[in-house]
């Protein structure tokens, strides 16, 4: 295994970024210059030098800017570890890039779920309703926004 | 600091973050294109198999398939 790289001296001009999901390594070792990620408290933006930071992520989108290129991928809910020799290893259990998302679907679902917190009785139920109108809303604002 | 202030809603309502987690993916699955969608929805089955160990050896495992939750 190769041992993490040091901790520069000083701030590294690009960002180091791992992409992971647990059946395929999307992004490995790739050098951005910055990526926003979907944090529970936010969008994040992480460029080179950022302070060590463990964020929880929320569904959400994660844009990935380097030189002119700006990749865009939706993140179901995961992890993101930014160390402090700007290497940011993202974890998430399923990603897609937006154009593959289906935009009925998402109203669909969102209507359904919609209806589905309005008639929710236990705290179970309310839960997952709203799970449903979260993760239907983030999806909906990524092919908006 | 906070130590047991606001927990998520879904740990408030007695989920953990795996099934919080595993049911975003599965949400997300669904609302894929074809044929991306059909791809992904067999990536969600998932099935254990596990074995008791008895006197130092393993008894014949068992395979245990949930769908969704845990």
């Amino acid at each position: 295994m190769t041992p993490r790289p040091p901790t520069p001296s000083t701030i590294p001009s690009k960002l180091t970024v791992n992409l992971v999901l647990p059946y395929d390594s999307l992004l490995s070792a790739k050098e951005v210059d910055m990526v926003i990620v979907p944090a529970t408290t936010g969008q994040m933006g992480v460029l080179p030098g950022h302070v060590a930071t463990i964020a929880e992520l929320k569904p959400g989108v994660l844009t990935v800017h380097e030189g002119n290129e700006v990749k865009k991928y939706f993140l179901s809910s995961g992890f993101a570890f930014i160390h402090a020799n700007s290497v940011a290893d993202i974890m998430a259990v399923e990603a897609t890039p937006l154009d593959q998302i289906d935009s009925s679907l998402v109203q669909k679902g969102l209507t359904e779920f919609t209806q589905k917190l309005n008639a929710a009785s236990t705290d179970v139920e309310k839960a997952e309703a709203q799970i449903g109108v979260d993760v239907h809303s983030a999806l909906n604002a990524a092919l908006t926004g | 600091m906070a130590s047991n202030a606001a927990v998520p809603f879904w740990r408030a309502a007695g989920m953990t973050y795996i099934t919080y987690s595993n049911l975003c993916a599965n949400l997300v699955r669904q609302c894929l294109k074809e044929p991306y969608r059909s791809e992904a929805l067999t990536r969600e089955k998932v099935h254990f198999s596990a074995s008791k160990w008895v006197d130092g050896k393993p008894e014949k495992p068992t395979i245990r398939s949930d769908t969704g939750e845990e």
